[in-house]
Formats: structure tokens, sequence, C-alpha cells
């Protein structure tokens, strides 16, 4: 028969209370409300807004070209007889979703590999190592126009996302794996082994947590690099160019001396939505990192 | 003779503000050892802070003074807020870790002459250090070292040296030794023993190592809750403690040779954001009456010299007889379920009290 | 007579520095300790740091592979070249306490969801009878489960996360509890606390107990036996009483010379020599 063992008297043994509950919810910054708020508007519009157009904003010759801002087209048509306006709204459209996909693919196979990489270690780690090594210091500008050239506009959209989803993983591997060496020490993890857990389970739910924070920076710098990168490869014409996309309409604008014929609106929109796009995206960024420094209770 | 008067130390932080000290109201003599001793959290690291001046927000030394009872190069008494003209001159700091204390990309030798009084005469001031540390047990090329080349004892020598050349008439040291082997304390503690025999000098120590204490002090104070509840010459302390916090500080130690059994001191100090009314003791306390709980006692000078914070000073020698009763560990440990309700009953708890009460009543 | 703790050669050696200029640090230097009792006991481990203690400790939980020799825990072979351990019936067998509470657990887990993953996975309990067995393990150490529940590390004090660290390896009724330091990093004056709960534990649970310290006042007020390390080797092994009392060899000596006693002072030791001399 168990008896508990009894303690002296004159004892208060409550955990101290009005200890606060972890799980407040987190108060956003100014940062991340304007950047969240850009984003939401961006996301928002150009995903909603082709919905009020039927027309299709690529194809050429739909309207008289060149002409200038109205009421009917809010930023003018260009010189091939687009829309301006609906234009870029499906440009920016198709911008943010490969953004988002490129980076949800690099996010994925960074965090995959990165964390099991630095966690299980032996000759398992040594070769993810060597693979990160090798990605990193291929340099991504030059071997992207130089498969571009190759392949000039004869590609899909896909492949584009896909070749940016194999140059930019390898980064954040590397960062995500030291992280996971370092956590891989700590007293807790031993704490869970004896606890019982798996080697998937001390991933998950030990040191995936600590891991978090990067992640959710890393995947909106991501997203900021695969619109970066596709927009300088569309500028020099070597994405698909037919698609629109924030980089296409500067090359095409480009392509047709816009500044010259009068249409400034045709390239100072995209070029201006881009930055705006990007201010957004940053300020996402490091509000989120200054929030999760202000958890940790280190900014 | 350093004087605290009635020093309150704040904390601003944005839950608002905190007393890590709060009151605290005494004399210490020169030339002696004093230790300061207490659990984690009680104010005895802040304490030293507000001793060495080194106030700045967000903490801030809100009420009182801390007068050091000499003067400075000027003639003018020096007080908290010019004492941080005289540091390493007339006041040092020995701090607990040495590694996190010595910059780790320079040698030694830079961080003497780091400072307007020595940087003037650098060639001058190493050869003096060189012949200071000898004295300290450590080579004369020590000073051309980088940190991580020493041990943690040679480290927390030069610490010491660094503290003591040019001596400082008060010297305080934070845990100095609290990450150190139990060998090298010893030596580290012999050492300043020595140095302060020499130089007639007064050095206040914080540990929460009691048994340090012992050899080291002459006289203790000790802290509990931002407040100090015992203040006396270290011997009364350990024979005869007038507070019954310190005699369950000290009783809550085992030695080796003493077979009786030990009870912890159970539960923790009060959170400092909402002190309880009266004695902060009181919620522990084996002696606590209503009276304690509403009126807080003053550091009062029960006996010449032996200052308490209790307003049953005179019953905590009883508590200690009883204490003394305790029952030899071997006969509770078989009965395990027992074993702290057994140590409960020798301590005699009810009739300590009640002794207590009755000899109190009279007096008032 | 059952083997509680046997360690037979037990090496373990790091290299330090590349290639050529490699040092080999011999963290254990051939090991060995007997201990065989019908009871349950509690051997202290003692040492300054660099002594090996935790090392020692690591390779019987596990955690570092010994460069040679065996551990031999509960009769069951857990260390060396031929141990292959059941991963389940290991857990059951050996707990570990570490030495900071705050970092036992994770800033991003409650508590008690380390306490109901030992119940469900070690000790392969269902689900209510889980429950059953951390209230039980909790209520041994002080806390109850209504005050644990639901609560992340930062909440509690250190003494009361090193309680709940105790009852998270009492779930299992392991044979051998090793404790790195399980009280260093708490209030001197709360320290027994936990010490005495130790003691009540190796006859309420009859769970024998490795206890490694530097601090041989505790080491002296709980063990059975004791052993002494230096610089990975054991300079000294009996039981306690005998080691610490009367010490044979001079390491023990010097340790036990420089604890600052409460009994007499150093400085009346210099003048005794001094007179002598």
């Amino acid at each position: 028969m168990r008896q508990s063992v009894a303690l002296p008297r004159g004892v208060q043994f409550k955990p101290r209370v009005g200890a606060p509950s972890r799980r407040r919810r987190p108060k956003l910054n100014a940062r991340l409300y304007v950047g969240l708020s850009i984003i939401a508007i961006f996301i928002l519009s150009s995903f909603l807004l082709p919905l009020l157009n039927s027309v299709d904003p690529a194809e050429q010759g739909t309207y008289l070209k060149n002409l200038p801002i109205s009421g009917r087209h809010l930023l003018g048509t260009t010189a091939l007889g687009q829309d301006i306006f609906w234009f870029l709204v499906t440009a920016i459209r198709n911008s943010l979703l490969l953004g988002v996909g490129v980076s949800l693919g690099v996010t994925v196979i960074s965090t995959f590999l990165g964390l099991s990489a630095g966690f299980i270690g032996g000759w398992y780690e040594r070769i993810v190592v060597i693979f990160i090594d090798t990605f990193i210091t291929i340099p991504v500008l030059p071997i992207l126009i130089v498969v571009g050239a190759l392949v000039r506009g004869n590609t899909s959209f896909a492949i584009v996302g896909v070749i940016l989803i194999c140059f930019g993983w390898a980064w954040n591997a590397r960062t995500i794996r030291s992280m996971a060496l370092s956590l891989r020490e700590r007293e807790f993890v031993n704490m869970a082994r004896f606890s019982g857990a798996s080697t998937m389970d001390i991933i998950y739910r030990e040191i995936f947590p600590y891991v978090y924070a990067y992640m959710v920076v890393g995947f909106i710098n991501t997203i900021l690099f695969a619109i970066n990168t596709e927009a300088a490869l569309a500028v020099i014409g070597l994405s698909k160019v037919q698609v629109p996309t924030l980089g296409s309409i500067i090359f095409w604008a480009l392509n047709y001396n816009a500044l010259m014929i009068g249409q400034t609106a045709w390239i100072i929109a995209p070029i201006a939505a881009s930055v705006v796009l990007f201010l957004g995206l940053f300020l996402t960024s490091t509000g989120y990192n200054q929030l999760f420094a202000e958890r940790r209770g280190v900014a | 003779m350093i004087k605290l008067d009635n020093v309150v130390a704040t904390y601003t932080t944005q839950r608002g503000h905190v007393n890590a000290v709060d009151g605290v109201d005494l004399e210490i003599p020169d030339s002696m050892i004093l230790g300061i001793a207490g659990e984690s959290g009680c104010g005895k690291s802040t304490l030293m802070k507000v001793i060495y001046g080194d106030t700045g927000f967000p903490l801030d030394l809100s009420a009182g003074s801390v007068n050091y009872g000499f003067d400075n190069d000027r003639g003018q008494p020096v007080t908290s807020k010019n004492i941080q003209k005289e540091w390493f001159k007339r006041i040092s700091y020995i701090p607990q870790s040495s590694m996190s204390s010595l910059n780790p990309v320079v040698r030694i030798r830079h961080q003497f002459t780091d400072y307007p009084a020595t940087s003037k005469n650098k060639a001058e001031t190493l050869e003096q250090v060189r012949t200071f540390i000898q004295k300290l047990g450590l080579p004369p090329e020590a000073i051309d070292a980088y940190p991580h080349q020493l041990s943690g004892g040679m480290r927390q020598r030069i610490m010491v040296a660094m503290a003591t050349f040019q001596q400082p008439e008060i010297i305080l040291a934070d845990e100095p030794t609290t990450a150190l082997d139990v060998v090298v304390q010893k030596d580290i503690l012999m050492l300043l023993m020595e140095l302060q025999k020499e130089m007639k000098n007064t050095i206040i120590f914080v540990s929460h190592d009691m048994g340090v204490h012992y050899q080291l002090t002459d006289r203790m104070m000790i802290m509990y809750a931002a407040k100090a509840v015992e203040y006396a010459d270290t011997a009364d302390i350990f024979r005869e403690p007038l507070h019954p916090y310190t005699l369950m500080l000290t009783n809550s130690l085992p030695t080796i040779g003493d077979d009786r059994a030990r009870a912890g001191l159970p539960g923790s100090p009060p959170s400092l954001w909402e002190p309880p009314v009266g004695c902060r003791f009181a919620p522990r306390c084996p002696l606590a009456t209503d009276l304690c709980r509403t009126v807080e006692p003053q550091l009062a000078q029960h006996r010449p010299g032996r200052f308490s914070a209790c307003h049953y000073a005179e019953s905590v020698p009883q508590l200690k007889e009883t204490i003394g009763h305790a029952p030899r560990l071997s006969d509770v440990a078989k009965d395990p379920a027992k074993l702290f309700a057994d140590v409960e009953s020798a301590l005699k708890l009810d009739e300590a009290l009640e002794l207590a009460t009755k000899v109190e009543e009279p007096a008032r | 007579m059952r083997t509680i703790l046997k360690t037979e050669g037990l090496n373990k050696d790091y290299q330090l520095g590349g290639f050529p200029r490699n040092v080999t640090i011999k963290a254990l230097d051939n090991i060995n300790i007997t201990v065989e009792s019908d009871e349950p006991v509690i051997i202290s481990v003692v040492g300054e740091s660099g002594s090996g203690k935790t090392t020692l400790a690591k390779v019987i939980l596990r955690l570092v592979q010994p460069s040679s020799g065996a551990v031999t825990v509960a009769d069951h072979l857990v260390a060396g070249k031929r141990a292959r351990p059941d991963k389940t019936e290991f857990l059951r067998t050996v707990q570990p306490i570490f030495q900071n509470p705050f970092e036992a657990f994770s800033r991003y887990r409650t508590v008690d969801a380390y306490l109901y993953e030992t119940a469900t996975r070690v000790a392969q309990l269902g689900r209510d009878r889980a429950i059953a067995a951390m209230e039980e393990a909790l209520s041994v150490v002080g806390l109850e489960y209504k005050d644990v529940r639901g609560k992340y590390p930062n909440q509690f004090s250190g003494g009361e996360l090193q309680r709940a660290s105790v009852a998270r390896a009492l779930i299992p009724h392991p044979s051998l509890i090793i404790a790195d330091e399980p009280v260093s990093m708490i209030d001197a004056s709360r320290r027994l606390i936990i010490i005495n709960l130790f003691l009540a534990l190796k006859q309420e649970y009859k769970t024998s107990l490795v206890y490694i310290t530097h601090d041989l006042a505790t080491a002296y007020y709980i063990s059975d036996y004791t052993v002494v390390m230096n610089h990975g080797t054991v300079v000294e092994f009996g039981e306690a009483k005998q080691v610490l009392q009367n010490p044979r060899h001079e390491y023990t000596r010097l340790l036990l010379d420089s604890i600052p006693s409460l009994d007499h002072k150093w400085t009346e030791e210099i003048a005794i020599d001094a007179s002598r001399n």
C-alpha cells in the first residue's frame, strides 16, 4: 500500500500562482501589421479581382494599342493591345503563386533534410551535408541564365518553379541543420528519450518548435527570393514571358520602349507594385522575427 | 564605517516596479569580513550592486543612501552619487564568473592597464602587478596569457588580484567561488582572508553556502525577501541564531559525522510583487502568530551587537534546543511515511510555540 | 544477491584536436565497481569537475558508448560491446534525473506531457491507468496533478520542477535511478526536501539510486556506498560512513579537508600547524 510521504506543516505548495499562462495571444507589432496588411491587400486583390474580368488579359490585340490612362483602362493599354491594369493584377497573382509554391517546396525540403541531418548524424548526415554544400556553392543566377538561354521560353511556368526550388533550398537546410545540431545536445532531448520517444517523435515534438520561428521567417524570405529571381529572369527574357508575371511585364515594357512612347504607367506600375510587395514581405519577415524574439524574451 | 541608511533598491520592468531591497538599515564596521547570506531572490546581489554604485536603469536606488565613511580626493564625503569615480581605487568588485569578466581576445595585462588610474604608466604598473600576483600564488607570466589559457582557479585569482591591486578600502565579492571546485575554493578563500588581514580593509562577501560564511566571515547579515532579518557576529549566528529563518537555514545543512535527521525548508519566499503584510517569513515560520502576520518586525538589537527582525527573537534559542533533539536518521529512514512526521513531532513545534507566546506576553 | 550495479574494466577515451597533434583524454580509466545487494541501496559518486562522474552516468544511461568494458544494472547487461538491451526494457530499468530542471524540459511543451509519455510508452499503460500512475508519482513527491497539468516549465520554481522530474522517473518503477547533481541548482536551504525524498523512495519504491554530486555532506547523509573519483579513476570505494569518516586515500582526505565545515575553522588548523612547527 503506497502512502504519499506527508510533508511538514506550514507549507505552501502551489506552483507559483499568478505566473502568466504561456499561450497568451502574441501582440502584433507595428511592422507586422503594416506588412501583413500589404500582403493581404495584394493577395485579396490579385485573387478576387480577376473574377470581375472576363477577358484574358494576356491576349494581345484585345484593345487599341497605347491608350492613355482613362476610366476604362485604369493604367492604359500596352503596345500589344492589353489592358495594363488587368495584366498587372494577373501578373501579381502569378508571381505570388510562384513565390508561395516555390517557398513551400523549399521549406519542406530544407526543413526535412536539415533537421534529419542535424539530428540523426552519422553517415547520413555526411552525405546530406555534401549534398547541401554542393548546391550552395553553385551560383544560382548564372546557371539559370544558361538554362534559360538554352531553353528560351520553351519551358512551362512550372519548370521555372521547380528550378527555383532546386536552387533555393540549400541555404536554409544548412542553417536548420546547425540549429538541430546544437539542439540535439540539450537535456530535454535526453529526457524525451527516457520518456520513450522515438527519433521521429523527438524531431517533431522537441526540436521542431525551436526551429519553427526560423522556418516562418525563412518561408517569407523565400517568397521574396522566388519572385525576385523569376522577375530577374523574365526581364532578361529567359522565363516564360508569355505568362504575365511582374518580371514579364517589365520585359515587355522595356522591349517596347514604354518610356519613349509615353506609356510610363506600363513600366512604372509593375515596378511600383514590386517594390510595395517586397516591402510588405520584408516588413512581415522582420516583424515576425521581432515577434518571436519578444516571445523568447530576447528583444 | 559603511552606513546603509534605509536602502531601497527598485527594479523597473514592464510589469511595474519591484523593490529588490526593501529598507536595509545597518552599519558595517571597518576592517572585517562581512558575509551576506540568503536564498536566491532575497536581494543580496542587488544590495551588492547598490553598495558598489552600479545602479543604472532598470535598477535604481529609490530611497535611502549609502555612506562610505571616507572622503574623496577633493575632500568631499563619498556617497552613492560619486562612488563610481572610486572604482578599483577605493572600492572594487570580484564577480562570480571570471570567464565572463575577462575579455577573451586580449591578454590579461591589458585589463590591468585599462582604467585611467593605471593607464598613465603602463610599464611601471605592469611591473608592480607582476610582483603582486606572485603573492597570490601566480607566476609573473600569467598576465601575459589569454584568459582561456589559464585554469578556472587561476583566473579567479587574477580577478582577486585586479580587485586588490590598488589596495581598496572596500572589496565586494559576489559568490566568487561558487563555480569552483571545493579544493580550489578553499585556496581562494584562504587567500582572501590573508589579504584582508594584511590590508585591514572591509570585504563584503555574498554566498548561499553557509559553510563558506562560517569559515570566512567575522559578521553576517541574513537576508530574506528583500529585508535584512538578522545581523550579528558569525559565531553567534551559528551558535545561537535569533531568527527562525536563520535557524532553519543553518539546520538544513547535513554535516559529515552528524547522523540526525534533518528537514529542508519547505515552501518558497513570497513574491516581491505582492509582499505579505507583516513579517515576510510568517507563511513559512513555525513560530508565526497573528502578531507576525499583521505587524512587520523591525531589525532591533536584542543582545549587544546582535540584531534580529523577529517578534519572538528570544524564543528562537529554545526552538534550537528542540531541533537538536531530532531522531537519528537511521531510525526514521526505515519508515519513510513517518520520516517527515517524526522529525516534525521531534521538533515539538507546538510546544515551542506555546512556550514562545508565554515568554513574550509578560514582557509586553 | 542481485547485482545493483557492476562496471567491469570501463574505459572512455576522447580524442581532442586534429591530426597530427591529437591528445587522448581518458575520461574513464578502468572503472571497476561492484555493488550487490538484495535491498535497494544509494550509491554516491563524488568528485570534482573533470573527475569523470558525469561520463560514468552517461555511459550507464547509454547516452555515451564506452571505449571498452561493460556495465550491468539489475542483472541486465546495459553497456559494452555485447550489450544490446531491448529499448523499452532498458527504460523500465534505468531512469535519469538531470542537474538543471529548467533545461530538462522543453520550453514549448507542458511538464505533464513528459510524464504522460513516460506512462504510456515506457510503462505501457492505457490512458486511464496512465493518469492514475502520474497522480500517484506526483503525490509521492508532494505535488498534485491538478496543479501541474497544462503548465509550462517557466511557471514552476526550480525545486518544484526537479520534483516533477523525479516523479517522471518513478512512473515506470525503475530498478535504478541515476541522479546527476540533482540538487546543485536548487537553493541550499531547500535541497534537503529532495534528498529526504530519495531516502523515502528507496523504501517505498524499492528503487536504488546512483547519486552523483560534489557535495560530500549530502552524500554522507543518504548513501550506503560511496565511490570517490579523480581524473577518471576510482580512488576509493566502500561503505559511505567509512569512506567519508575514515578515508584511506590521500585525495579523499584532501576533498574532506577542503569542505567548508561547520565544525572547525581552517584558521585554527593553520594556527595548530604553526604552533607545531
